[in-house]
């Protein structure tokens, strides 16, 4: 349980002025010129000390990320990206920090950007998030207005910051997937190396992190590496945003310690699962590309990357998407991968194809019109996508059904069944195909 | 240098090296679809995957990976790759799963059977069966131009079309739109392709989604005899090969050439072959009442022979078509050289350009490979693109090898070149401006090896040869002739011009010169070897050797019918002076016969037999007059004394601006004029710059 003098955004849920006054009586921009005179290396080592793993999914120490840039620029400016394109499905944490803690942002942009000799930051917002972004810019107005941040600000260290706003696509959230985006062009990852840390945002070296990341370091710069690395469980340190939705009776964004079970969350700040904790049927913890875990998993699950990963899944963005047992799972997993197949980008060919069969397969397994021995084709599918493509995407779409598979075949088996047992009675046709 | 262990075997490549190309040094094959040598690295089509022991435990993509990427094991030893191990297995059958699902099983009518990477690699690395059950996909076909054919169910998103026409093309107009399965490959709006070289993307296909229109189901790659040839249809001298079935043409497809065109051919080099069918001359003709009757041989040289005779040898004439052979040129010179005539020319336009004044004067000096190694261009009267788009790809190969930092200064008609260009003038004025100083010119004097390139343009009018000249000063001023480089680059538009001038096609001393001859009351007796560009004035005899009824026979008082560039074996010699050996690929129609052996035959009625009796013998005699035609494939550097003495000659220029050597671009001779396909494009390059204008 997270004590409310260690919450790092104390504006999540909008209760106050989300602007620059709101944000200076709560503490941002306390002190920011001092964390910039002690330096690049310090703030670097304080952040590797500080534990501080990424927040957009894959864990990466952040510190470490920060260290890759060039420590001296051969003329090539450099550039820190902020990924604001939340579009993980069952994820809205960054939402809240843009639209009623901005000024956390804007300050990590400062201090980050400082860090890895940036003198310009780009945050690429999602673009269904319209009033997020304007609440952002109209921060990012008083910053400079207050000479937060700009040519010639008061920490002395020339800063732009400018806002992208994207159009909509699921793969620009991917890093260079991003940077492509933002340099004008078609969204499509590029090969990997050269990393963007070398070659990134017009072949400059270019850091890419998630708007939470970016947001604590403030913070954690400010009350210093131990204090965050105080809280939650080693490896796993600090304050986290939870996403929790789905089956709950009062979903919502929460800020807790890391390593919080998932049954704390959920009873505490989620009200409960819907019907009660025996109404569980299974969660995806960290937005839709991560496994699925069954309830029976659930009852001591521990909410960090450690924790989720003993349970065969992970982290992600701990987007929490509960399911009751009302929930036709099939037909869920089926719908997630509907959405992956739609969002691939198209570039490389185990995704472009193996997605929209993958999802064909599991439409059909959802009315239980398909054979049993397609459970381990659909399966051998996965493991021929995941590990085969240019990007993540197609190991994000490989992993749900792999999750349901090694998790709920007997409900593949139990539908495919009941359909081969009475195969024309209306019942067995499900609303999905309508869809 | 890197050393690196494929398969066991240990190799040491360049550090730069790609793991596709280490692989390839070790001999090992790796298969791929989206990867292609002269294009720029896409790495989606994930054919190419192999292990890398040490790496991440997944597969990596061989065509993006470099050598040096790859860590060293802990002790230091070389990086191990690894082609035939369970997972690359694994991989590519998946992969190739993935391509096969949605592409349909339509092979015995795609054009692209017999020689498909996607049928030759599912045999070699795919599975026998198919585990997919649901619909393919279908995608409608797209229409991009009368060239290229389309049947997109079979595109399997290599993106190798859209990066040709985007890097070497330069004309951006394929793309992909949609995204995920729903990724569709098209121009905007289904607007025709606007290259010069849409071609090659069909060439580049893969799969058979891009076919050629002209060729659709006309013939199966296993039935056509291949023959190597050379392409007449600029001065590039491309390399081709000629597939035939039977007599008949069927396609003509680029050869890999590093020199000259690498591996890839302009539209009418490739799709000029149904010009060869039509409008063909198959037996001699002889003008009677003034229409033109069909004859035999014997009473077409008949009349020519009482011509001949009757006329006084000053007034008998000859011009060199400019599809003609080396041996044909020189056969011709031979038989007026012979008749007592020294009225011969090979520059039906007029252009400046003179034996007299040495080799270097006349051709492409640096060698078309040669533009990669320019700091800096400047073209003068020329449009490479429509003149020589091989020639025109490279230049722009190496301005995006500069990354854009090659200037390149354009003097005459404002023409888009696929490259920007820093446009100096319309006319000799400014090429003058530019001798003095100029920003240019400084550019140029920057430049480790400026390049003047001097098109026939600037050289086919009245004061060609001071324009010539003048480039050649501004070349010697701004240090483009040194040693080890001659940047003085003659770029021509006529296949045979550079041969014919290098057999001495001039006139001789006080003799006339084409346009002389042309004129009225030029000559009593006129013979045009395939010269179809010049319009010979009345009361001159005219005989015309040739293969299309075009308007040289249309002139034409008896016509004798030849043989067209794929009809017989030959020399051309480029416009950089390389000296290549054309194949015969088929043979002439009716009783059409290979021109230089009409010219012996001819020369046997008019009393003047020429020494040689077979194509061998006439070769022999040919390189024994000029050694260096009997050096094949190579490039002699023609001597830089002779650009330095031309630019010591004077004259005076005009005022006119240059204009273009090249007007259409698909109509340049009499076979592209008998092409339908040509005549298509044609019309929609015309019709499609008034519906651009009028949007």
């Amino acid at each position: 349980m997270l004590h409310d003098k260690d919450r790092i955004f104390t504006n999540l849920y909008g209760i106050h002025d989300f602007g620059l006054q709101g944000a200076l009586k709560r503490g941002n921009w306390d002190g920011t010129k001092a964390i910039l005179e002690k330096g690049r290396d310090w703030i670097i080592n304080e952040m590797k000390a500080s534990g501080l793993r990424g927040r957009g999914g894959a864990g990466f120490s952040t510190g470490l990320k920060w260290s890759f840039m060039p420590k001296q620029s051969d003329g090539r400016p450099h550039y820190l990206v902020v990924n604001a394109d939340e579009s993980e499905p069952g994820t809205c944490k960054d939402r809240e920090i843009m639209r009623n803690d901005p000024h956390t942002l804007i300050e990590g942009c400062l201090i980050a950007s400082f860090a890895m000799g940036a003198h310009a930051a780009y945050i690429y917002v999602r673009g269904e998030y319209v009033r997020e972004r304007e609440r952002l810019e109209a921060a990012i107005d008083q910053a400079y207005e207050a000479n937060l941040i700009g040519k010639d600000n008061i920490h002395g260290y020339p800063f732009d910051l400018y806002v992208h706003h994207g159009a909509g696509a699921y793969i620009c959230g991917e890093e260079t997937a991003l940077l492509e985006s933002l340099e004008g062009k078609k969204g499509m990852p590029r090969l990997k190396p050269p990393f963007p840390a070398n070659m990134g945002l017009y072949g400059c070296p270019t850091t890419v992190n998630n708007v939470e990341s970016i947001a604590v370091a403030p913070e954690i710069l400010r009350r210093g590496a131990a204090w965050f690395a105080g809280i939650g469980r080693a490896n796993n340190v600090g304050t986290k945003l939870f996403g929790i939705s789905g089956h709950v009776n009062t979903p919502c964004v929460v800020e807790d310690a890391m390593g919080t079970t998932f049954k704390e969350l959920v009873e505490r700040h989620g009200g409960g699962v819907r019907g009660g904790w025996d109404n569980l049927l299974a969660i995806i913890p960290g937005g839709a590309s991560c496994p699925i875990i069954p309830a029976a998993h659930c009852e001591d699950l521990i909410m960090d990357f450690d924790g989720t990963r003993a349970a065969k899944s992970s982290l992600g963005t701990a987007g929490i998407l509960v399911m009751d047992k009302s929930t036709d799972v099939v037909r869920a997993i089926a719908r997630i991968s509907y959405f992956f197949k739609h969002e691939s980008c198209g570039q490389c060919t185990p995704c472009r194809e193996g997605t929209g069969w993958m999802w064909r397969v599991l439409n059909r397994m959802a009315e239980g019109r398909a054979q049993k021995r397609e459970i381990d084709v659909l399966l051998e599918v996965t493991s021929q996508i995941e590990g085969h493509t240019i990007c993540a995407l197609g190991d994000a779409a490989a992993w749900p059904v792999q999750g349901l598979i090694r998790h709920f075949r007997h409900e593949i088996e139990k539908r495919i069944d009941q359909y081969a047992a009475n195969p024309h009675s209306d019942a067995a046709i499900m609303p999905v195909a309508a869809e | 240098m890197a050393k690196i262990i494929v398969d066991g075997t240990e190799v040491d490549v360049p550090a730069e090296y790609t793991l596709l190309q280490a692989c390839e040094v070790a001999g090992v094959e790796i298969p791929r679809f989206c990867f292609h040598e002269r294009l720029s690295i896409a790495g989606n089509c994930r054919m190419c995957l192999v292990e890398v022991k040490g790496g991440p435990p997944k597969p990596t993509a061989s065509c993006a990976m470099a050598v040096k990427d790859l860590r060293p094991g802990s002790n230091g030893e070389p990086p191990v790759v690894l082609t035939k191990s369970p997972m690359v297995k694994k991989a590519r059958e998946g992969v190739m799963e993935f391509l096969l699902i949605n592409h349909p099983l339509d092979c015995p009518i795609c054009d692209q059977g017999g020689e498909c990477d996607l049928q030759d690699q599912a045999m070699a690395y795919g599975v026998d069966t198919s585990r997919f059950a649901e619909n393919k996909r279908a995608v409608e076909d797209k229409y991009i131009g009368p060239l290229v054919r389309t049947s997109m169910n079979r595109c399997i998103h290599c993106t190798r079309c859209v990066r040709f026409s985007t890097e070497v093309a330069g004309v951006p107009d394929l793309g992909a739109i949609g995204r995920g399965e729903d990724m569709e490959i098209t121009t905007y709006l289904e607007h025709a392709m606007r290259s010069e070289m849409q071609g090659n993307v069909a060439d580049l296909c893969p799969v058979g989604a891009l076919t050629h229109k002209p060729y659709a189901f006309h013939a199966r790659p296993w039935e056509l005899g291949k023959t190597e040839s050379i392409d007449v249809m600029d001065a590039a001298g491309s390399n081709i090969r000629i597939d035939t079935r039977g007599r008949e043409v069927m396609r003509i497809l680029p050869r890999t050439s590093e020199a000259v065109n690498e591996e890839w051919i302009s539209d009418k080099t490739r799709y000029v072959w149904d010009g060869l069918k039509t409008q063909r001359l198959d037996r001699p003709y002889v003008r009677r009442d003034g229409r033109l009757a069909p004859a035999t041989w014997t009473e077409a040289f008949d009349a020519i022979a009482a011509k001949v005779k009757a006329a006084d040898p000053t007034r008998i004439g000859a011009l060199v078509g400019d599809l003609a052979t080396v041996e044909e040129a020189f056969a011709l010179k031979g038989l007026m050289d012979g008749l007592g005539s020294g009225n011969i020319d090979c520059r039906q336009d007029g252009a400046a350009l003179d034996p007299a004044h040495g080799r270097a004067s006349y051709v492409f000096n640096p060698g078309i490979a040669g533009i990669e190694e320019a700091g800096a261009i400047l073209i003068v009267g020329s449009d490479p693109r429509h003149e020589a788009p091989v020639i025109n790809a490279r230049i722009r190969k190496r301005w995006r090898a500069t990354a854009g930092t090659l200037k390149v200064g354009l003097i005459g008609a404002p023409v888009d070149l696929t490259y920007p260009c820093d446009y100096l003038g319309a006319g000799p004025d400014s090429l003058a401006d530019l001798a003095g100083t100029g920003t240019f010119a400084d550019v140029l004097k920057a430049a480790d090896k400026p390049l003047v390139i001097v098109g026939q343009a600037a050289l086919a009018r009245p004061d060609g040869a001071a324009i010539l000249a003048l480039a050649a000063r501004l070349a010697v001023a701004v240090g483009a002739v040194k040693d080890g480089w001659n940047g003085f680059a003659v770029l021509h538009t006529a296949a045979g011009r550079v041969g014919a001038l290098d057999v001495g096609c001039v006139p001789a001393a006080g003799a006339s010169d084409a346009a002389a001859m042309a004129a009225p009351g030029g000559l009593d007796v006129a013979f045009l070897l395939g010269a179809d560009e010049i319009e010979v004035a009345p009361g001159a005899f005219t005989v015309y050797i040739g293969t299309h009824g075009d308007r040289g026979a249309h002139r034409a008082d008896v016509i004798l019918p030849g043989a067209a560039y794929s009809e017989k074996s030959g020399l051309y010699v480029n416009t950089e002076g390389r000296v290549q050996f054309a194949n015969r690929a088929a043979f002439p129609p009716g009783d059409a016969r290979e021109d230089w052996a009409v010219l012996r035959a001819l020369s046997e009625v008019l009393g003047t037999k020429l020494p040689y009796d077979s194509l061998f013998a006439l070769r022999a005699a040919l390189v024994a007059a000029h050694p260096h035609l009997g050096r094949l494939d190579v490039l002699e550097p023609a001597g830089a004394d002779a650009v330095i003495a031309l630019g010591q000659t004077s004259g005076t220029t005009d005022r006119a601006a240059f204009g273009l050597a090249v007007t259409d671009f698909y109509l340049t001779n009499p076979i592209a004029r008998a092409s339908a396909v040509m005549a298509e494009c044609s019309a929609l390059r015309l019709g499609g710059a008034t519906a651009v204008a009028a949007e």
